[in-house]
């Protein structure tokens, strides 16, 4: 496990050598530096003349420090509404514990942003591709379901007891597999061997997960 | 099979229907068990049952009902459904094996019918080729000429009629059986040689689009529109019927979930669709005259939608929801079609026949008192005011008795030349929207009250010929040559 400082060392890296394009970087200042040095043992850097390389390990774990910052960033400023000069120092220390899992979790929430409140980009992560091949929302009402695409009813809402009976009826009940045929002039679904037609009032009220 | 409802141990609804049932005295003619289960998911029947035989218990019943309820987020209907789900599924998944199917023919052929764009042509077809051609044309034209040209007017009223004069000597009795509106001739001839043939045409129709199982992708296709005017796609069923006999078309609001949707459709049944007998002779009217026809057709359309929105705007109550099962399209078997349109007709019959031997008795007491004439007078201003000639009033009084008799006494004028296209039109749209027939107006206020049955009849009544005199005006102002 890396500590902050290093952490820190492997992003400044990121924008010099990557963002930068730079193949080396300059690091007399931090010669003797202990990070340095637990780096380069944990192999995730080469140094050579003072010059600093990242290795191909470094760069991966560089660019999910880099993530972890500007994810941090977007959360403070998109959701808590912290003003600017706090968002750096409260990032630093949050984007510590944003680790394997979490980052992701938080890069869901907010939406899987593309840059940071600065206006640099932010690293792609495992969900961001996944995301780009389903659909933002994973939860939607019937109505909004995309035509002949499988999903599956999570939950129905409606406060109005004779629709729920109606759906109940119907048998479009939760973790049932569902399938939206038509959706213009009336919807209609399949469940099953059968076929319905329901108007947008129902279809509104039957939430499904794709 | 009784399932073990779960839920939060101590209050699970097992648990309540157990206490229901210890709380329940009375016999049903159901289980104890089903009785709780079904006041738990507050059916009405139920409590009103409930209510009615248990006394002090149910003060008791309901705290149970009560706190049970309090447990869970959702309706208990919901909750048990749910628990009724996973049971059925646990079955089947032991049990069932589905295949994977691509889509076929059928599905592809079900697909285009439920497609606006391939919908609505297909709509049109069926209705050319089945209403007009088959029940219009072949039906109402053809077998109902043979029928009542020949077998009645030649043979049968000949053969009654000198029967009926040899048996009562008085010509008033006379004219009661077999007089220009007997009875027998009149009614009895209506009823058997007209309505009958149009009526079981129709219904073979109806009963082959029913069995392919069009009438759901109908009533989907068409439920949007419907919305508007109150109804939901379901109510697509009487409105269909109504191209063949409004009358029995009331009586199929019936299947109309509340109070307001069969209000509404009784309204529109009664105003703005023309029955099978009246289209026909109001085709040989305007047949010849296809802008006049296309016209006619036009402000039908339009006070059929304005009307339905409007009586739906006033109406209070709630908005009619759609739900539909649509099944897969089915190749119909004859025998079926047979035996269906056999056991409509005759229900039709027997609920139809009294009625014209009614509306005959009426007229031959109107002409015996000179009641008629009395109240031909009277339609012979509005009459003028809409631009027709006054013989017209004749045609509307009847018209009152018999829809397409009032449609046939203007075909009538129109062969003696007395009217022109405007006036075809106008008194087309005037006789399409005036009061319903005197079976559909008994039927109104048998199926729905004196109250709501006389309001609708009353409203038509200065409706049809405001909108025929709106209709005269304009096209007269504008000069359209018709």
């Amino acid at each position: 496990m890396l500590r902050d400082r290093e952490e820190e060392i492997l992003e400044a890296l990121w924008g010099e050598i990557v963002e930068k394009k730079n193949h080396m970087c300059d690091i007399s200042v931090l010669k003797d530096d202990e990070a340095i040095k637990q780096l380069t043992d944990l192999d995730y850097v080469e140094v050579k003349n003072n010059q600093v390389r990242l290795t191909n390990k470094g760069r991966e774990e560089a660019k999910n420090c880099v993530r972890r910052h500007r994810l941090a960033e977007r959360l403070f400023v998109d959701v808590l509404d912290i003003k600017d000069k706090l968002v750096h120092e409260a990032s630093c220390k949050f984007e510590h514990l944003l680790h394997k899992g979490l980052d992701e979790n938080v890069c869901i929430l907010l939406g899987h942003p593309k840059t940071c409140p600065h206006g640099r980009p932010i690293p792609e992560g495992e969900c961001c591709k996944d995301a780009k091949r389903i659909p933002k929302k994973l939860i939607m009402r019937l109505s909004e379901l995309e035509l002949d695409r499988k999903a599956t009813i999570s939950y129905l809402e409606t406060q109005d007891q004779s629709i729920l009976q109606k759906i109940i009826a119907i048998g479009a009940l939760p973790n049932t597999g569902i399938r939206l045929i038509q959706k213009f002039p009336s919807y209609v679904f399949q469940i099953g061997k059968s076929q319905f037609a329901i108007d947008k009032e129902l279809a509104s009220s039957i939430y499904v997960r794709v | 099979m009784a399932i073990d409802y779960k839920g939060p141990v101590e209050y699970s609804i097992e648990i309540a229907i157990e206490r229901i049932c210890a709380l329940l005295n009375a016999s049903y003619f159901i289980s104890k068990r089903s009785v709780a289960l079904l006041i738990l998911q507050d059916d009405k029947e139920t409590e009103e049952m409930v209510v009615a035989n248990e006394g002090e218990a149910v003060d008791k019943i309901r705290e149970v009902v009560k706190e049970t309820k309090s447990h869970f987020a959702n309706a208990i209907t919901y909750e048990l459904a749910l628990e009724r789900q996973a049971e059925v599924k646990s079955i089947v998944d032991k049990a069932v094996k589905i295949k994977k199917e691509s889509i076929g023919t059928r599905e592809r052929l079900s697909r285009l019918t439920m497609n606006p764009l391939t919908g609505i042509p297909i709509l049109l077809f069926v209705l050319y080729w089945g209403l007009y051609k088959f029940v219009g044309q072949f039906g109402a034209g053809t077998v109902v000429n043979f029928i009542e040209g020949t077998l009645f007017e030649k043979y049968f009223n000949p053969f009654i009629a000198n029967l009926i004069i040899k048996i009562v000597p008085w010509e008033v009795l006379q004219g009661l059986f077999v007089g220009e509106y007997g009875i027998i001739t009149l009614g009895l001839r209506y009823a058997v040689a007209l309505i009958l043939p149009i009526v079981t045409f129709f219904f073979i129709v109806f009963s082959v689009i029913e069995d392919t199982g069009y009438l759901p992708r109908l009533a989907m296709l068409i439920d949007r529109t419907f919305k508007k005017i109150g109804l939901s796609g379901r109510a697509v069923i009487p409105m269909v019927l109504g191209f063949g006999c409004a009358t029995m078309a009331t009586m199929v609001t019936r299947t109309l979930p509340t109070k307001r949707e069969r209000i509404i459709a009784t309204m529109l049944l009664s105003l703005a669709v023309p029955c099978s007998a009246q289209m026909g002779v109001i085709l040989a009217l305007l047949g010849g005259n296809p802008k006049a026809m296309l016209i006619w057709a036009g402000i039908v359309g339009l006070i059929f939608l304005f009307v339905g929105y409007l009586t739906s705007k006033i109406l209070p109550g709630e908005r009619p929801s759609f739900y539909m099962e649509v099944p897969p399209l089915r190749m119909p078997s004859v025998s079926n079609v047979i035996t269906k349109t056999f056991a409509r007709v005759k229900w039709y019959f027997i609920e139809i026949l009294p009625l014209f031997l009614l509306a005959s008795i009426f007229i031959w007491l109107g002409m015996l008192l000179h009641i008629f004439d009395f109240i031909v007078g009277l339609l012979k201003t509005p009459v003028e005011l809409i631009g027709l000639p006054p013989e017209a009033s004749t045609a509307f009084l009847f018209g009152f008795f018999r829809r397409d008799y009032g449609a046939a006494g203007l075909y009538d004028l129109n062969k003696h030349g007395l009217l022109n296209g405007t006036q075809l039109v106008v008194s087309c749209v005037a006789l399409t929207l005036f009061l319903p027939c005197i079976a559909q107006f008994l039927m109104n206020i048998k199926e729905r009250g004196w109250k709501t049955g006389l309001g609708i009849s009353v409203f038509i009544l200065f409706f049809s010929f405001t909108a025929a005199y709106i209709v005269n005006f304009i096209l007269t102002k504008f000069g359209v040559i018709l």
